[in-house]
């Protein structure tokens, strides 16, 4: 937002390690002054360690944190420029709404607090709940006495951490767009902690995905959907298809793939693997941008088009749209999204379709490496639901 | 039949009502009796009423200073032993020593002890360190035993506060002196309470202990079983109605105060 520095929170080398367990592997980031950057990742993951790390209620095991130009890492907590908006919230239960948002001021030795704590309350709008005890409150409102206690302070950097786990869905919604607008308004760094793909890519100007204890990859919302670099950050950040294939050929920017018995074509910037001739690539592609053509039409399918056969095993209608699985020989259970705008009445189980889609939506990824990482099946998910 | 549906409707109620019956009569029958003028030197048998020991309950030698001494042992003996509990409770619930296991079941071990074993065996420490005995081995003994119902009622509270409250303490610029005064301290004050008063009253009429360990100093208990060979007199009556009367106000303070709180909170 400006040229101001002083707000940057910037991890150096920083690492955790719990006897022989490594929480977070050595790891460089920084989140620029004013931005909202979100820690995405499953349990388990080392999202919330690094953001212990930031607070200082987890010390490095390896590296510095800075804030701006200034040397963080040991600093106790409360010598700290940062606030934390705790999971689950924290709120002191023996202490009213009013004197909750009023301690940190208070512990500064600020005296005349009524003013400030009232204008704050009234932003969250619980300006009339100044008087009652936490657990007198819903728990949106909580959350917002949680936002408040925090931001009272101008904290250079807030933290959040899974702080709308809590909330049933539409309230998370709702907080999600409140979180972002005081964001905007007050300009600070947030960095927010979620396991929610969803909640990560609608609040936050950059995500971090983590996993296993390292960032996996770092980008825009966007450019993390649309050009994951693993299998991991594909299917964790929605949902998509994978096909086996062989490097055959290049041909300009693109490169021409063997799989099964066809052909496909994949931009070589969209490939994050090597392009040897004869090497293995993984060619991903998700599901919305797959067109559906009943085999008897496949030559009205524009040329230059990647293409592939198979049969529909399933469509399940969900208003908005269809998702269809289809089968493939060079991919069982291929998912296809089809927008429910003209609904061809051939797409039914059974039948034989061919799968289309634009070349420049194809992207490549590393054979070497599990086609389920990140999704719900593999272990680090287990665990969140287990929880 | 109507009786037998009356009976089966109201069951819980009369059950209710008849324990409590049993818990209070003892109660009853002390107040009562501070209210009668015995003949004779036993207070066992109504005779007539009269207030004469409720404007002299100091009336007869030694008692007042039985209760003065009892009640100095209890307030230090619940000093002591609240504060050294609390540390305890925080040390075993908070941080992981060698040892700690072994401490944790060590603790209870004066709960579970039978009393005499333990005056017994106290008394024979004294001796051997050739302690004088009196109001010192009271108070170290009381503290001994009260510390046990200390930990065990503080490290319930301490165990169930979430260690986040601190951390967001922290987080908000207390230092680790105002963390806790300010939010470990009044978190686990009712814990802290709970100990204390527990330890008040298990001081204050501790007899079997204290009777092995007293010497030559005479306590509120070890004053009305020796008087009880000898004769009661009425004033035990009206020192045991007006502990009872206390304790009472003190639990009905308690109610009214988490009442009004309630109220607050509507």
């Amino acid at each position: 937002m400006t040229n101001d520095t002083s707000g940057d929170v910037r991890l150096s080398g920083i690492s955790k390690t719990y006897g022989s367990f490594t929480a977070v592997h050595p790891l460089d980031l920084t989140v620029p002054q004013g931005s909202f950057f979100a820690l995405l990742g499953a349990s388990g993951c080392g999202k919330t360690t690094t953001l212990r790390m930031i607070a200082g209620l987890e010390e490095p095991s390896s590296g510095t944190v800075h804030l701006g130009e200034q040397d963080v890492t040991a600093l106790p907590p409360y010598k700290r420029p940062v606030n934390t908006v705790f999971q689950s919230y924290a709120l002191f239960p023996h202490l009213d709404i009013f004197e909750n948002v009023a301690f940190g001021l208070r512990r500064r030795g600020i005296k005349s607090v009524k003013k400030q704590v009232e204008d704050m309350l009234d932003l969250v709008q619980l300006g009339e709940q100044a008087r009652k005890k936490p657990h007198q409150l819903s728990g949106g409102q909580q959350q917002r006495v949680a936002v408040a206690r925090a931001l009272i302070n101008h904290p250079k950097v807030l933290l959040l951490d899974e702080p709308l786990g809590a909330l049933d869905l539409k309230l998370r919604r709702q907080m999600q767009l409140e979180l972002k607008r005081i964001q905007t308004e007050v300009g600070i760094t947030f960095v927010h902690v979620t396991h929610d793909q969803e909640e990560a890519m609608t609040m936050a100007d950059t995500v971090a995905v983590m996993n296993a204890g390292r960032v996996e990859q770092l980008g825009s919302p966007t450019d993390l959907y649309e050009n994951p670099r693993t299998t991991f950050v594909a299917n964790f950040l929605g949902t998509s298809n994978f096909i086996e294939a062989e490097v055959d050929s290049k041909s300009g920017d693109d490169i021409v793939l063997k799989a099964g018995g066809g052909k496909l074509v994949l931009p070589e910037a969209r490939c994050s693997a090597p392009t040897a001739t004869g090497g293995k690539v993984l060619v991903g592609v998700r599901p919305e941008k797959i067109s559906l053509t009943p085999a008897d039409d496949a030559g009205d399918i524009p040329e230059g088009r990647n293409r592939i056969t198979g049969k529909i095993a399933d469509s399940s209608f969900i208003g908005v749209s269809t998702q269809y699985v289809v089968d493939s020989p060079v991919c069982s259970e291929f998912e296809v999204y089809a927008q429910n705008i003209d609904r061809d009445a051939r797409l039914v189980p059974g039948a034989e379709v061919v799968l289309h889609w634009n070349p420049a939506h194809t992207f490549g990824l590393d054979a070497a490496q599990s086609l389920l990482a990140g999704t719900t099946g593999s272990a680090g998910i287990q665990e969140e639901a287990a929880v | 039949m109507t009786f037998v549906n009356w009976l089966k409707r109201n069951l819980v109620v009369i059950a209710g009502l008849l324990t409590l019956a049993y818990l209070l009569l003892p109660n009853v029958v002390v107040t009562v009796f501070s209210f009668n003028k015995p003949k004779g030197r036993f207070n066992y048998e109504w005779q007539e009423f009269s207030t004469a020991a409720w404007q002299d309950p100091c009336g007869v030698s030694d008692l007042c200073g039985s209760l003065s001494v009892s009640l100095q042992i209890a307030f230090w003996a619940t000093l002591g032993a609240t504060l050294l509990g609390t540390m305890i409770a925080f040390a075993l619930v908070r941080y992981r020593f060698r040892a700690r296991g072994a401490v944790n079941s060590l603790i209870f071990l004066p709960m579970a002890m039978p009393e005499v074993v333990m005056a017994a065996s106290l008394l024979t420490l004294f001796l051997n360190m050739g302690a004088q005995l009196g109001f010192w081995t009271i108070l170290i003994a009381h503290i001994m035993f009260c510390l046990s119902f200390v930990v065990t009622a503080v490290k319930a509270r301490v165990m169930s506060m979430d260690p986040r409250l601190e951390q967001a303490a922290q987080d908000l610029y207390a230092g680790p002196f105002q963390t806790f005064v300010r939010v470990t301290l009044p978190i686990a004050a009712p814990g802290i309470a709970a100990g204390a008063m527990l330890a008040f009253a298990l001081s204050f009429d501790d007899f079997i202990i204290t009777n092995f360990n007293a010497g030559s100093t005479v306590t509120f208990p070890m004053f009305v079983w020796g008087s009880a060979q000898r004769g009661t007199p009425v004033q035990i009556n009206v020192i045991g109605t007006a502990m009872f009367v206390v304790a009472v106000l003190f639990v009905l303070a308690s109610m009214a105060i988490s009442n009004r709180r309630n109220k607050q909170k509507a």
